[in-house]
């Protein structure tokens, strides 16, 4: 997905300064700034991380492919939803860390890997409330949530037309909702699910009772982790839909080529 | 175009090469011993982060109302062993919980004596490291109350749980520090949900740590072992997973 931060070249007389004049404003094709460095190391952390915690969280819902609703949950007790049979696990070997059927050793790569986002997550929110990237780039402008616009934005991204020149480096509202959507739901949610299934955490701070029980906080947990997996999907489509080379480039080094008009040169 | 259309052939190469590289790599790395006691490492920050944040909190407790219907039983649920069986045979009636290693007052304290002392009665969720949770009620003393009758050696630091079931040749143990065996909600449990403990659920006796996850709740405890240090027992890591699979030794997590 075409992402923005950075926008226009500051001028020095920020205050009174009329709208940036044509010269300085960027033009299809111009190399720009555009990830911030906070920016670029979250996101690959989170790459990271968030791989090793869906395969070796894989593997642990392989020791027990059911999930259930409430405080308590075995065997005995009416699941909402089995994966896997007897002879199957849930989830196959070239998905999970490690391949082969491991629950402890599973745990010890989630628990490590977990630290990345219990950390990450709330530096990165913090830091994007300071420096304003939050409420600049992420947060939605009046109007953006009209139906009419967001229907706009689907049918653009169907079409696969997306923005060029200076445009591409705004946010569109599906993209904000989905970052928006990782930043303040995914992330917070698969935090605080994940202590409530630590019977210490819980005893500290009473999180499962957030989520009706610590059953239904594991529910929760596997529902996120599928709504990440779903968003990692969607984000590396956009990524080769929108030119993967250049989107890569401006995630690891920030400098972002804006895209050309179609049919231009 | 061309050079675009290439690049992302290359990428898309490049992402399935990296694909099965990221599989196999995983694999290499997790049996790698300095990458995995580096992953130990810092999975044991949460037993740190655990302490230092509270370590005198009380695990939930529920009503009646709450509890599982059907409770289910895990691990071992029939000790082979001789001696256990023959106690079973008369309702362990002469069963005797021996307390010793570094405390000052060696104690051997027949059932009679446990169901004497002052008890407890609670009724809290068990979590097992598979996922699942079963919420009982269980009743017995409090282990504080048991290590303070034998009266501790300063320079005891674990309490270990010796058990009359086994996995093949290994001795089923496991001990937990004295942070935990002086909680409040750290009970010797001989009753669960009003009767005395079933051969499933680890009769006569079974160890309630509760703001751990279930393979730390040591059934047919029949020793318990004051220690200044862990190694040089068994596997050295604390208890029969640790030792066997290198589960966590702090399970709150």
């Amino acid at each position: 997905m075409p992402e923005t931060e950075t926008a226009l070249p500051k001028t020095a007389s920020a205050e009174a300064a009329p709208p940036a004049p044509p010269a300085t404003t960027p033009q299809s094709g111009d190399l720009v700034r555009r990830h911030r460095l906070s920016t670029r190391l979250w996101h690959w952390a989170n790459a990271l991380a968030l791989f090793i915690m869906l395969m070796s969280g894989m593997m642990i819902f392989n020791a027990h492919a059911h999930l259930y609703w409430g405080e308590f949950g075995a065997n005995p007790d009416r699941n909402w939803l089995t994966l896997g049979t007897g002879q199957l696990n849930a989830f196959p070997g070239w998905a999970t860390i490690p391949s082969n059927y491991s629950l402890a050793d599973a745990r010890i790569w989630h628990l490590a890997f977990a630290w990345i986002l219990l950390i990450g997550a709330p530096l990165y929110l913090l830091w994007s409330l300071v420096n304003g990237h939050l409420w600049r780039d992420l947060l939605f402008r009046r109007g953006e949530l009209r139906p009419s616009h967001i229907w706009h934005d689907i049918k653009e991204h169907a079409r696969l037309r997306f923005p060029t020149g200076a445009e591409a480096l705004k946010y569109n509202v599906l993209q904000k909702g989905a970052y928006l959507g990782v930043l303040l739901v995914l992330l917070p949610l698969i935090i605080l699910t994940g202590l409530a299934m630590s019977p210490g955490a819980d005893a500290t701070t009473h999180v499962s009772a957030l989520f009706g029980g610590r059953q239904s906080a594991r529910s929760v947990h596997f529902i996120v982790a599928a709504g990440f997996a779903l968003f990692i999907v969607v984000h590396l489509v956009m990524v080769v839909l929108a030119g993967p080379f250049n989107e890569v480039r401006s995630m690891v080094t920030g400098w972002y080529r804006l895209p050309l008009d179609k049919g231009a040169k | 175009m061309s050079i675009i259309l290439c690049r992302r052939r290359l990428l898309g190469t490049g992402a399935l090469g990296a694909g099965g590289l990221i599989l196999s790599g995983c694999d290499k790395l997790n049996a790698n011993p300095a990458f995995r006691s580096a992953l130990i490492e810092a999975g044991s920050w949460h037993e740190g982060a655990q302490r230092a944040l509270g370590s005198g909190a009380l695990a939930r407790e529920y009503s009646e109302a709450d509890m599982s219907p059907n409770f289910r039983v895990n691990g071992n649920t029939n000790p082979e062993d001789a001696s256990y069986k023959s106690h079973a045979a008369t309702d362990f009636a002469g069963w005797t919980l021996s307390v010793d290693g570094l405390v000052k007052r060696p104690l051997a304290l027949p059932m009679t004596a446990i169901k004497a002392m002052q008890q407890r009665k609670q009724i809290t969720r068990h979590d097992c490291v598979e996922g699942w949770s079963a919420i009982g009620q269980w009743q017995g003393p409090q282990l504080g109350q048991i290590l303070s009758m034998a009266g501790l050696l300063p320079s005891a630091r674990y309490a270990v749980f010796h058990c009359a079931d086994r996995f093949g040749s290994s001795p089923y143990y496991e001990s937990i520090d004295l942070v935990d065996a002086f909680h409040p909600q750290t009970i010797l449990a001989w009753e669960m949900n009003g009767q005395p403990l079933s051969i499933g659920h680890g009769a006569p006796l079974r160890l309630r740590v509760e703001r751990q996850l279930g393979y730390k709740q040591a059934k047919y405890v029949m020793r318990i072992e004051l220690r200044d240090s862990l190694a040089g027992l068994f596997g050295g890591k604390g208890g029969y997973w640790e030792d066997a699979h290198d589960y966590q030794w702090y399970a709150g997590i």
